[in-house]
């Protein structure tokens, strides 16, 4: 599916400092049922965002309003658990483009990549920094330049860089995504295939 | 030049290599669901792709399929709907369908082995992170995303770095009632949940290698709970013997030729590993969860640790334990328990059933454990008839369910109520996990039973 061409992304960010945050947590499996990409935003995070009665939990950050912003800066080891790329598209729906940690589960990473959403891992002492500048001022922006592969906290300036393989980069850099790639080289897939004994 | 076992499957199935970038990964076989496969066939929709090879992929309904009455329509509407929409798109490309109430549905890790679809040396992917169990035969299989069911479905191929090596090695022993399920809980808890993020992980060692295809299905398809994208066996004797005469295993002379090749499918001496880990069979004894991930298991007989003990954020550890009315230092024997749930397609097979009935055999069912036995697919159903564990079973209080993912993941009817305790043979904890507010204890199946029997966490030790 075609999602937004990313290179700066200038924001506010969301600060949830838990590590081991897994895809049960982002979306949990009894939102899984449709058989369309729509409305998963609505249920991101939705048991510690929500009571049993639907009402919000004030405690939780989303609910918050002094916190906002398309960036969402997570603890070591987001995303754990499952494969459901529907963790990354409530992820998206939501309205975050980019999500921040100093460690990423692979299978979730792979699936932010392929949807639209940017995951920068950075160290996990930047990563502090990030919360105490937004714990400090909510209003604190980020910047993400994907062609640079930098991030910046605006208001003190520090800067890390971030890894990204050139292919994936290209891709989000132009909206494209892999399937538009191997479209292209169905030939060689083919003669690949013939060789094969089973 | 010496290879792993893992570069000899992983490179005899690159397609082009991309400089900076991911390889072109060609796969054998692809398994789909109801679950994470709509939407990559309303992706192929519309761009107007066809199925490029619908040979090379098979469908079977499992995730949120109801437990009993399987016979009669589904209904929760949005349940009724993904299964039909797989029967529909597998009809429309030609894919074949083993849909609820056919003879050979089950939990897709479970029947995939069973009719011989996994091989070794074969790449095996579905839109489940346990597609790690595959790699019990020799075989890369993992989890993708839905839009990598896409690109399989319309090329056959995914776009994936390749992952770093890591090799495993336990040799020795293991002691009384100690499963693969708790060899499995050991490593977990040894490594993290992030331990193997970014590896491969090859498991050797004469524990493995003395292990029975269940076993090590169960071995691998917890690999993805330490972070791994997979695990893997080198393939040898067992695992010929157990795919031998399966439904669609090769037959005749195709057999023989594929047998002689993947004998060579294993790793090199003098090969080497990005990181390389040896525990002793000895140091593993039956094995409980006491937080909010895999990672966080201990031996049975063994304490809570103190958060000032624990690798990681004390924060993270203390609202795990508070989640689950835990305190530091407890131990778990004797903690109340209110479900028991022996199945998934971590521990939804035969030898699971034959395990969890060694210990219940002449006794009864806790007045306080509702117990959902669910078998991994119908042939499981079907043995355990068979081999008369169905009357152990209800001689002892139990009913037996209907295969399916059940309250591994509690899409279906079949969830854990808020606050209570569920000894549970699946493989993640995590909050919520088998229902809002749900308790997850992962075990094995002799721990399950245990627990079944006598109403509270118990050493299976002492009933054996």
């Amino acid at each position: 599916m075609a999602y937004d061409k990313f290179n700066i992304l200038t924001s506010t960010a969301v600060p949830l400092p838990l590590e081991n945050v897994d895809t049960d947590q982002i979306i949990p499996a009894r939102f899984l049922k449709a058989t369309e990409r729509k409305g998963f935003g609505d249920n991101l995070f939705r048991d510690w965002r929500y009571n049993g009665d639907n009402s919000p939990k004030e405690s939780f950050v989303l609910n918050n309003p002094i916190y906002s912003g398309k960036i969402l800066v997570g603890g070591k080891n987001f995303g754990s658990g499952s494969s459901r790329e529907h963790a990354a598209w409530a992820v998206y729906d939501y309205g975050f483009r980019c999500v921040v940690s100093s460690f990423f589960a692979d299978i979730f990473r792979n699936n932010c990549l392929n949807v639209g959403v940017l995951p920068v891992q950075v160290s996990p002492e930047f990563a502090e920094q990030i919360f105490e500048e937004i714990y400090k001022d909510p209003n604190t922006e980020i910047e993400v330049n994907l062609s640079e592969q930098t991030i910046t906290i605006k208001s003190t300036g520090v800067q890390e860089s971030f890894e990204i393989n050139s292919y994936k980069k290209e891709n989000m850099l132009n909206g494209f995504d892999d399937i538009d790639y191997l479209q292209n080289i169905k030939g060689d897939i083919e003669t690949f295939a013939n060789g094969l004994l089973m | 030049m010496s290879n792993t076992l893992f570069d000899k499957v992983w490179d005899s199935h690159v397609v082009r290599k991309i400089e900076g970038g991911p390889d072109v990964f060609f796969i054998d076989r692809h398994f789909i669901h109801e679950v994470t496969s709509p939407v990559a066939f309303l992706g192929l929709k519309t761009r107007g792709l066809k199925v490029l090879y619908p040979e090379r992929t098979f469908a079977t309904a499992d995730h949120n399929t109801p437990t009993i009455n399987q016979h009669l329509p589904v209904e929760d509407s949005l349940s009724a709907n993904q299964l039909k929409a797989l029967e529909d798109n597998s009809n429309e490309y030609g894919i074949s369908h083993w849909g609820l109430g056919h003879q050979k549905n089950g939990i897709v890790h479970v029947v995939g082995p069973e009719n011989g679809i996994t091989f070794p040396g074969a790449t095996i992917v579905c839109g489940d992170s346990h597609t790690s169990t595959h790699g019990a035969f020799g075989a890369i299989a993992f989890g993708i995303g839905t839009s990598e069911v896409e690109m399989v479905l319309s090329t056959q191929c995914i776009m994936q770095p390749k992952p770093k090596k890591m090799r495993i090695n336990i040799n020795g022993t293991l002691g009384k009632a100690v499963t693969p399920k708790d060899v499995a809980l050991f490593i977990i808890s040894k490594l993290t949940t992030s331990g193997a993020t970014g590896y491969f992980v090859e498991y050797a060692g004469d524990v493995f290698e003395n292990m029975t295809m269940e076993g090590r299905m169960t071995v691998c398809n917890l690999s993805i709970e330490m972070g791994a994208r997979g695990g893997m066996i080198a393939p040898d004797e067992t695992t010929f013997a157990y795919l031998k005469g399966k439904p669609l295993s090769l037959k005749g002379d195709k057999w023989d030729e594929a047998v002689a090749n993947w004998k060579t499918l294993k790793t090199d001496e003098g090969a080497t590993f990005d990181k390389e880990l040896t525990f002793n069979a000895s140091d593993i004894e039956p094995m409980i969860t006491y937080g909010t991930n895999p990672g966080m298991g201990m031996g049975i007989s063994k304490h809570i640790p103190n958060a000032e003990a624990v690798e990681g954020g004390v924060a993270t550890y203390k609202k795990s334990l508070e989640y689950m009315g835990y305190g530091e230092n407890d131990s778990m024997i004797g903690k109340k328990v209110d479900y028991v749930f022996l199945g998934s397609c971590t521990n939804g097979r035969i030898e699971d059933f034959r395990a969890f009935a060694s210990i219940i055999k002449g006794k009864k069912k806790a007045d306080n454990i509702t117990a959902w036995l669910v078998p991994g697919s119908h042939e499981v159903e079907a043995l355990i008839k068979e081999e008369g564990i169905l009357d152990i079973i209800t001689e002892a209080g139990f009913v037996l369910r209907q295969p399916g993912c059940s309250a591994c993941l509690a899409m279906n009817d079949d969830k854990v109520p808020a606050g209570k305790y569920a000894v549970s043979t699946s493989n993640r904890n995590f909050e919520g996990r088998q229902g809002p507010g749900s308790r997850t204890l992962l075990a094995s199946p002799l721990v399950a039973a245990a627990a079944a029997v006598t109403g509270v966490v118990t050493d299976p030790r002492e009933l054996l």
